[in-house]
């Protein structure tokens, strides 16, 4: 099979897969020339993820990626949530074959990108060092990865 | 309930070419070039199955090269095209942009080595021009590549026109048939064809075997070098089996050819008819020039490959021309020679029938295929743009 069958789990059955209308904080990566776009929708209240949910268009890894991250960030710290990588992504969804590791580049990014959107929009909190706007990448996924 | 409608990928063998394979592995095993009775018997089943192609191409038996499918075939036919015009100064290909991998990549290794290659367009119909291929020969073109029907739309070339200029012009003349033999009438003298490749595997053959016609005087250019299997130009004890399967495929395909048509185009004409009232939804290519069983559709705003892996999981095996299919990042070069952009091709499906597929897998295909592209719009921020009017349809 192409993918572990913890990637066809998250794909079939994605968890918090929706949007949320009064948001905190929004991220959305990638560009659909490549073929892949992530949005991530959180809640945050006092320096915790209470809620999150995603929206993606993409291939099963993309949609598959996008749900673990949700669920790795939920109901952490913003400090750790900034802190997820794609390699614990791609670990926690026990591999993704090769030519879809960007996929959970692009969910390691969305996420960062929807809390660069939460720095900026709180200047009164220390924006941590070497955050940057992963939505503002102009080339998207594709001259990244 | 499972539907395969990935005809075009390959197909099911038939019984008639099952049981034509049988005997030649345990009863006649035989070496076709031994001189003692077992290996004449394997010699005269080659024999046999090299007339009955023939018979239904309308070519001389030793017009046949027996292959290991269409890819070699393909790769033949164009180096012997292309190292015969070298010969007398001509380093001048012309193809089209939409053709099989095997073709395209055989002429980038021509380019590398100081060939010339044009691509004429398809159109947004997926139509090569006789006029602007006519444009295209130059004085040293020395071969014509161009598929007989495409392999992602179904879209069937006006190869008797094609090969008439390119008979006019004096150019030789290739068709990769691949997707065409076996499906619809093939006259090689007709259709003014000089070389033409085909694969058992298309139309109910076993997997790994192929042919290529050459018209009498082409002299071929040998790929693999070793015994005096097929005239010295294709090396290699022949796949006596395989060969047999082929044979008995194509004739039961060719005598049934003009009712498999018909039926299979009346089941496709109806997952056409009722996927396309899916909104925003496109079909690529102009089928009602096409094979009988390829639909090719595209749906706006969501992906290929989440489709596939969904449609997989009610049981129905599809393609798609999506990147993430392809393994590659850009979306399938036949969408992108139609003039799709990147987004909307990356929404591509693939659905192609044959005559071993009934009403009932109809049903399932425009009962699931709605219900699938509905659920991954839903969580497509691409379409959620388009609804909200942030984005603009590609497809109205």
């Amino acid at each position: 099979m192409l993918y572990s069958e913890k990637v066809m789990d998250h794909f079939r059955n994605p968890r918090n897969l929706g949007t949320i209308d009064d948001a905190d904080a929004i991220g959305e990566v990638g560009n659909a020339k490549c073929g892949d776009i992530m949005k991530m929708y959180l809640k945050i209240k006092d320096g915790i993820i209470t809620d999150v949910k995603f929206n993606t268009f993409g291939c099963g890894s993309a949609i598959a990626t996008s749900s673990m991250a949700t669920e790795m960030i939920k109901g952490k710290p913003v400090t750790e949530a900034l802190k997820l990588s794609n390699k614990a992504v791609v670990e926690a969804l026990d591999g993704l074959p090769a030519h879809k590791i960007h996929c959970s580049v692009l969910a390691e990014e969305a996420v960062k990108a929807a809390l660069f959107d939460y720095y900026q929009k709180h200047p009164e909190l220390e924006k941590p060092e070497g955050l940057s706007d992963c939505a503002a990448c102009s080339g998207g996924c594709c001259s990244c990865h | 309930m499972k539907v395969y409608a990935d005809n075009a990928a390959t197909t099911k063998i038939s019984d008639t070419a099952f049981n034509a394979m049988l005997p030649y592995f345990k009863e006649m095993y035989g070496n076709p070039s031994s001189l003692y009775t077992l290996g004449q018997k394997s010699q005269e089943a080659l024999c046999s199955a090299r007339e009955t192609m023939a018979k239904y191409l309308n070519c001389d038996m030793k017009e046949i090269t027996f292959t290991s499918g269409g890819s070699e075939a393909d790769n033949q036919a164009i180096l012997t095209g292309a190292y015969l015009g070298e010969k007398q100064g001509k380093k001048h290909i012309i193809s089209s942009a939409f053709e099989h991998h095997a073709v395209l990549h055989t002429l980038k290794k021509l380019e590398k080595q100081g060939f010339e290659v044009t691509l004429l367009p398809v159109h947004e119909d997926g139509f090569v021009r006789p006029e602007e291929l006519k444009d295209a020969i130059r004085s040293d073109t020395a071969l014509v590549t161009i598929m007989y029907a495409n392999n992602e739309i179904g879209t069937v070339q006006p190869i008797r026109e094609l090969g008439a200029v390119c008979r006019e012009k004096g150019v030789l003349f290739h068709t990769d048939a691949v997707q065409a033999a076996g499906h619809i009438k093939i006259d090689v003298k007709a259709d003014n064809i000089n070389m033409l490749s085909m694969s058992a595997h298309k139309f109910h053959g076993p997997k790994g075997v192929g042919m290529l016609y050459a018209k009498k005087g082409i002299n071929l250019y040998t790929l693999i070098e070793g015994g005096a299997q097929e005239r010295g130009k294709r090396a290699g004890t022949e796949n006596v089996p395989a060969i047999m399967g082929m044979a008995a495929a194509f004739e039961e395909s060719c005598k049934n050819l003009e009712k498999n048509f018909e039926y299979v185009k009346g089941l496709r004409d109806k997952v056409a008819a009722e996927l396309s009232k899916i909104p925003h939804s496109k079909i690529n290519g102009d089928i009602t020039k096409g094979l009988a069983g390829t639909l090719n559709m595209c749906f706006e705003g969501i992906e290929g490959e989440s489709l596939l892996l969904l449609l997989d999981d009610r049981g129905i095996s599809a393609s798609s021309g999506s990147a993430c299919t392809s393994g590659s990042l850009d979306p399938s070069h036949v969408l992108l020679s139609l003039g799709l952009p990147h987004e909307v091709a990356h929404g591509s499906l693939r659905i192609s029938l044959s005559e071993y597929n009934n009403e009932e897998d109809v049903a399932h295909i425009i009962k699931n295929v709605p219900e699938v592209v509905a659920y991954l719009r839903s969580m497509s921020p691409v379409w959620k743009d388009l609804t909200e009017g942030k984005k603009q349809y590609v497809i109205q």
